[in-house]
């Protein structure tokens, strides 16, 4: 025996109190809670509950303009929200079966390409689309079909849409899938089920909670979705945070704004809680995952993998290939010859992003940018991970209070950018100017995805280990260190590179902070495309080039190293 | 060595152990024994110092535990689901517990190596050092999990059903196996099972649990021989447990005839006895056991390792449930009436 | 020289605590900062700041802030604690909200003498103009050269039927040369600019968000290669289209539609936040924006045009860029009382 197994004869019951109330439940949970909810409510709950005591007032409801906007708005919302979830199912069902449950050439590739639109900056998005759908072809679509203008844009939202959360789909339902094995639904298929009643009787209400989840996500970003629809949409089109955008800043009704806000917050509020109470629901196995993928054997099979492999590998490729051609294409009128366009190979934009040419104050080399979004991104994985590790903890085992509080740490999801925005400046003031709020309005966004990246594979570690190197003598540090941490490493990893390239597509944090130096990539593509000029587009396409090249390699990491049953959400 | 005083712990509310005392000498090897739920798992995890209990002391070498957390006890435990690390070799599982002991070992990797190699070598796995556990068969990984506890040499080794999840030809190689590795280190050993054929091959004591209480703690053919109550004997599968009536002093009325016997009962009472075939040519008494001969009616025969294993029942109360299991060297056909010779006990 | 400082308890304002993280200047005795705060649209040649900074012992530092109206609000939501010295970027459709706010202190700069008056809108001297630029119509030269079309030289040219889903327009909720367009229409026909909008709504008119989408996804001239010959863009655009131009031209592939009346002149301005620390160095700084050295730097950058009448204008602007000679311009108190009502009466026309 170990001579630090001493008696201590009358300060024994005193000290086991002590060490009881440390280990006890309540304790452990108040610590791990203290860092996440201190950074929340500092940074999140302060300044929204500012903006909004000062600008929240009931008789705004009584205004019957006020109201009707209000109801126009909602309503938009809900529909617009509605129709692209439906959508988005409609590709990410069969694209979920697809890749859980059969195996084809290229289908990392693939998977890895559905999630890369996920990741990035709304700008780069619609300069994607507009590059690909160049406004020859859909002029002729409008004729064709003959649609308004302003249906086409409704449809472009819807497919923007579709193109953004199928990733959601095929992760949450798709992991579900694998994990129920052939064995249930072969069970079925010996019991006289054809494939349809097997579906219909056992893998979709087996799957129902991840459906559920996965629709819940993939309504909650189209329901507060707001570049999209604004850089899409046109004129028409004004969900609830487009309307408070506009409400806030241009047309200044900052009460309006204000109401606005607080039925935004409550909706995603109401979907969180839902949403919360489904994805525990979701089944997390520690068993070593078995592989559920085979090769497509009969007709029907291949006709099934090859057609959704090629209309996948279209819908996700063209637009985002369309980026780098672009950015490498010159595309300039021929002074000679009447609308004839002449297309050649060109690295101009390129070289031009070194070129200072104005002497501008504001020129930003395309490598200084890099570092800057790099650096940022840095902090933020840093700062998510710190917040994210003990939320995660203490979520992994849930009691009453951490039932409680998930779905708050959804909310700044749903939360409007623009009114954070205003009520980080009154809360902070000329402190805003400061680059550590880049990091830290990244981290608000970057959080809920990093909590529930790394809270599955928590949930997941069996007690069993850490008992076991416990009675093999290890502290409760080197538990941590020499069991959580390696088996956690790689939904670490695919947690911080979430935080990574959502900290480097800014996901609508620009409209969060005032930067006075610093610029990051998405800002500097925003900067090029202010002003008319066939380099400044060549320009931002580079640059946009280079952002996707970025994320695209965090997302293939992020495949490679994937946490076998960890969601991403 | 271990002493264990008055141990009390609720689970939800409910009382989960009432009062538990026992101790375990040096080279003692002792078994927990009781039903699912019954808490045996956590006395031993109180003992590894993983839960604490509400009340009572753990005394290890006359020194209380209270204040040691489990990575100072320097007890090995294995579980029944192994909780081998899933990202480390067979190697680096059965290195862990060296390596926690920083100072001991601290720059001897061939050390470690070397005793690894030992460990291995004990649990007959020499050539299975680089794989991976998740690789590994049942019986593999609990002998690697039996290797990683005894590498760092604990003071004390516990078991929570170790072999429960193994098929029966397995569990008994690995029994024999487990006892000579045992009375070779002369560790002592506390073993938690449900299963009391394990219990008889391994224990040097057996402690039935039951309620909250250890209800009888007694060498194993000590139990076997005198199991004192019906729950013992039931979970030890000794006998048959028969239900009677007293109808006099020294008769008592069952399903299979009435039986002389005094149990210290009043008349009209109920009164489970114990009912033990005794081996075929029926000898005499031993020290005192009352020999009956009842009759039965075969309901069902089979055949069981080399002899059949009859199903009757009693003949005299027919509608009684009572059915009593023997065996015979021939065959009886069913609806033959035999007669057998029994030593009877009364239970509490 | 910046050093960072620990987390630090901050006490701000009276109303509560919060934890931040600092970045603190070093207390040596370094230059003053003068924080100028502007929209992200705002350029300027490092050479001319450095300039200025050298004169005067002092670092500039610019806050962009978001677009215009965006940089308005922050500044009214702050103004009893300002981010910034000095505002540079709020123009003649939001001018009123910032007198009304009266965020800014008067102060008459001597260098307003090389200022026409026509541009110094506010007589009190709190908001100072700095540049102007015409809001007016873009158009693909070759387009109309192609289809033998006659470039519209009127507003009511464009709702003719040979222009029929040839212009795209920004919306004027959310972009400023839509406001500016929309309010020239508004200055031409008065109250019935709204049937105007419906004829052009009948006649296809498409409308986009923001600048970006209109000029480079819908203009067929522009990189985007889009369906529309015609946009709402800046006089000065065609200018940038051949200094921006991948190979070098001689010739603009747009240019401005500057007829009388077709055109929108948005004036910006500066002004140095009251309650503001720097009094002397932010009227340095506002003497110095109207300054021929700042003046003659900012078309380049900006695309605008100077105020001061003593600037050069770079060959670019003096061959490429159109002036208006007849510019709608309707007062800022007019734009200030109606401009919500107008944009949600457009708005109700071109759902």
């Amino acid at each position: 025996m170990r001579n630090n197994l001493l008696n201590y004869g009358d300060t024994k019951t005193w000290r086991i109190k002590f060490l009881r109330i440390l280990v006890s439940p309540w304790f452990s949970r108040l610590f791990l809670w203290l860092a996440p909810l201190l950074f929340l409510s500092i940074f999140f709950f302060y300044p929204l509950t500012k903006i909004l005591t000062l600008t929240f007032d009931l008789e705004t409801f009584t205004d019957p303009n006020n109201l009707r906007i209000t109801q126009h708005a909602t309503r938009f919302t809900f529909y617009q929200a509605t129709l692209s979830t439906i959508l988005t199912f409609a590709l990410g069902l069969p694209s979920a079966i697809l890749f859980s449950r059969f195996d084809f050439h290229g289908k990392s590739l693939l998977r890895a390409l559905t999630a890369v639109p996920f990741m990035l900056p709304t700008v780069v998005v619609a300069a994607a689309f507009n590059s690909l759908f160049s406004y020859k072809v859909t002029g002729s679509m409008l004729q064709v079909f003959n649609l308004q203008p302003s249906t086409l844009n409704f449809l472009l939202i819807l497919t923007a849409h579709v193109f953004y959360n199928t990733t959601i789909v095929i992760r949450i339902v798709g992991n579900a899938l694998s994990q129920l094995g052939p064995r249930i639904e072969a069970s079925a298929r010996i019991l006289g089920a054809d494939t349809f009643r097997t579906w219909r009787h056992i893998t979709l209400p087996l799957l129902r909670p991840s459906l559920l989840a996965a629709a819940l996500l993939v309504f909650m970003f189209d329901f507060t979705s707001f570049g999209v629809i604004l850089l899409l949409g046109g004129s028409n089109f004004a969900t609830l945070e487009v309307e408070i955008y506009i409400r806030a800043l241009q047309l200044p009704n900052l009460n309006l704004a204000a109401f606005l806000s607080v039925i935004q917050l409550i909706f995603t509020l109401i979907f969180s809680i839902l949403y919360t109470r489904t994805i525990n629901q979701v089944q997390t196995q520690t068993a070593p995952r078995f592989s559920t993928a085979r090769p497509p054997k009969t007709i029907k099979e291949k006709i099934f993998v090859a057609t959704l492999t090629l209309l996948l590998s279209s819908f996700f490729f063209l637009p985002l290939v369309s980026l780098p051609v672009r950015s490498l294409t010159r595309l300039e009128p021929d002074r000679g010859q009447r609308d004839q366009v002449q297309y050649g190979f060109t690295t101009d934009y390129y070289e031009e992003l070194f070129i200072n040419r104005r002497g501008s104050l504001f020129y930003v080399p395309p490598v200084q940018a890099a570092v800057n979004s790099l650096g940022f991104a840095g902090i933020t994985v840093l700062l998510s991970l710190a917040l994210g590790y003990p939320a995660a903890y203490a979520l992994a085992k849930p009691t009453r209070l951490e039932k409680f509080l998930d779905p708050f740490l959804m909310l700044p999801l749903g939360a409007s950018t623009v009114m954070m925005g205003l009520g980080f400046i009154l809360s902070f003031g000329r402190l805003i100017a400061s680059p550590f709020f880049i990091p830290i309005a990244h981290t608000l966004i970057a959080l809920p995805f990093v909590i529930r990246t790394l809270q599955p594979a928590l949930a997941s570690i069996p007690e069993r280990l850490r008992q076991a190197a416990s009675t093999l003598g290890a502290s409760p540090f080197r538990v941590w260190q020499t069991v959580d941490f390696p088996i956690l490493s790689r939904a670490t990893l695919s947690a911080a590179t979430f935080a990574f390239t959502v900290s480097l597509g800014e996901f609508g944090a620009t409209l969060l902070i005032t930067r006075p130096e610093y610029p990051t990539i998405p800002i500097t593509i925003s900067r090029f495309l202010s002003q008319p000029g066939g380099l400044n587009y060549g320009q931002a396409m580079a640059m946009a080039t280079l952002l996707m090249l970025l994320t695209t390699l965090s997302i293939l990491l992020i495949e490679k190293l994937r946490f076998n049953n960890a969601g991403e959400f | 060595m271990l002493e264990v005083r008055n141990l009390i712990k609720s689970y939800e509310g409910k009382p989960l152990l009432r009062d538990i005392s026992f101790s375990v000498s040096q080279g003692e090897t002792i078994c927990l024994l009781g039903a699912s739920g019954s808490g045996k798992s956590t006395i031993l995890k109180m003992i590894a110092g993983l839960e604490f209990p509400e009340s009572g002391d753990i005394l290890f070498n006359n020194i209380d535990l209270a204040q040691t957390p489990p990575h100072l006890r320097d007890f090995g435990l294995v579980f029944q689901d192994y909780g081998l690390f899933p990202h480390l070799n067979v190697f680096d599982n059965v290195a862990f517990g060296l390596r926690m002991q920083r100072i001991k070992h601290k720059g001897h990797e061939g050390e470690i190596a070397r005793r690894v190699h030992e460990m291995m070598e004990l649990v007959n796995l020499t050539s299975f050092e680089s794989r991976n556990v998740t690789d590994l068969s049942g019986g593999e990984q609990q002998r690697v999990a039996l290797a990683r506890a005894l590498a760092p040499q604990p003071q004390l080794l516990m078991f929570d059903e170790p072999l429960g999840a193994l098929d029966r030809s397995l569990k008994e190689d690995l029994l024999n196996e487990l006892r000579g590795i045992l009375r070779q280190t002369n560790i002592p050993a506390i073993y938690v099972t449900h299963d009391q054929e394990e219990a008889f091959a391994i224990a040097d004591r057996i402690l039935v649990l039951h309620d909250g209480i250890i209800i009888r703690d007694a060498a194993p053919h000590e139990i076997w021989k005198d199991p004192q109550s019906a729950f013992v004997a039931k979970l030890l599968g000794i006998g048959n447990v028969v239900e009677g009536e007293v109808i006099a002093k020294n008769k008592i009325k069952t399903a299979f005839g009435i039986l002389s016997l005094d149990c210290v009962k009043n008349v009209g009472e109920n009164i489970q006895l114990l009912v033990q075939q005794i081996p075929s040519p029926a000898g005499e008494g031993r020290g005192g056991e009352v020999i009956e001969e009842i009759q039965l009616t075969v309901e069902d025969v089979f055949f069981k390792q080399d002899q059949f294993q009859v199903k009757g029942r009693g003949v005299v109360l027919s509608e009684s449930k009572d059915g009593l299991l023997i065996h015979m060297k021939d065959a009886p056909r069913v609806g033959d009436v035999i007669r057998v010779k029994v030593q009877v006990k009364c239970l509490v | 020289m910046k050093k960072l400082t620990l987390l630090v308890f901050s006490l701000r304002h009276a109303q509560g605590i919060a934890i931040l993280f600092l970045l603190a200047a070093c207390a040596s005795a370094g230059p003053t900062t003068l924080t100028v705060m502007t929209h992200d649209s705002f350029a300027i040649s490092e050479d001319v700041v450095t300039s200025f900074e050298e004169a005067n012992n002092v670092d500039v530092v610019f806050l962009q802030s978001g677009d215009a109206g965006s940089m308005l609000n922050k500044a009214v939501l702050s103004k009893d604690a300002p981010l910034a010295d000095v505002m540079f970027g709020v123009d003649n459709t939001f001018l009123s909200r910032a007198l009304a706010a009266d965020i800014f202190d008067a102060y008459q700069s001597p260098a307003l003498s090389a200022v026409p008056a026509e541009f110094v809108l506010d007589s009190s001297f709190r908001a100072l103009p700095v540049d102007y630029g015409d809001v007016c119509i873009n158009y693909d030269k070759n387009y109309f050269a192609e289809n033998n079309l006659a470039v519209p030289q009127s507003f009511e040219d464009l709702a003719k039927p040979e222009y029929n889903g040839l212009l795209v327009v920004e919306n004027p909720a959310t972009s400023s040369p839509g406001l500016a367009f929309m309010l020239a229409t508004r200055a031409y026909f008065g109250d019935g600019f709204l049937d105007y909008w419906q004829s052009l709504k009948d006649n296809g008119v498409v409308v986009v968000d923001g600048w970006e989408t209109a000029y480079y996804t819908n203009f067929s001239a522009s990189s985007g290669n889009g369906n529309q010959p015609m946009v709402v863009s800046y006089a000065s655009s065609p200018a940038a289209e051949v200094f921006f131009a991948p190979s070098p031209l001689t010739e603009s592939p747009t240019a401005s539609i500057i007829a009388s009346g077709m055109c929108f002149r948005q004036i910006e301005f500066v002004g140095i936040f009251k309650n503001g620390q720097n009094r002397d160095l932010a009227e340095k700084f506002v003497d110095f924006m109207l300054g021929e050295q700042f003046q003659e730097d900012m078309p380049l950058n900006m695309f605008v045009y100077p105020v001061n009448e003593a600037a050069q204008l770079p060959d670019v602007f003096v061959n490429f860029a159109q002036i208006a000679e007849n510019p709608a311009m309707l007062s800022y108190e007019e734009i200030a009382t109606n401009r919500d009502a107008w944009i949600e009466a457009w708005a109700e026309i071109m759902k």
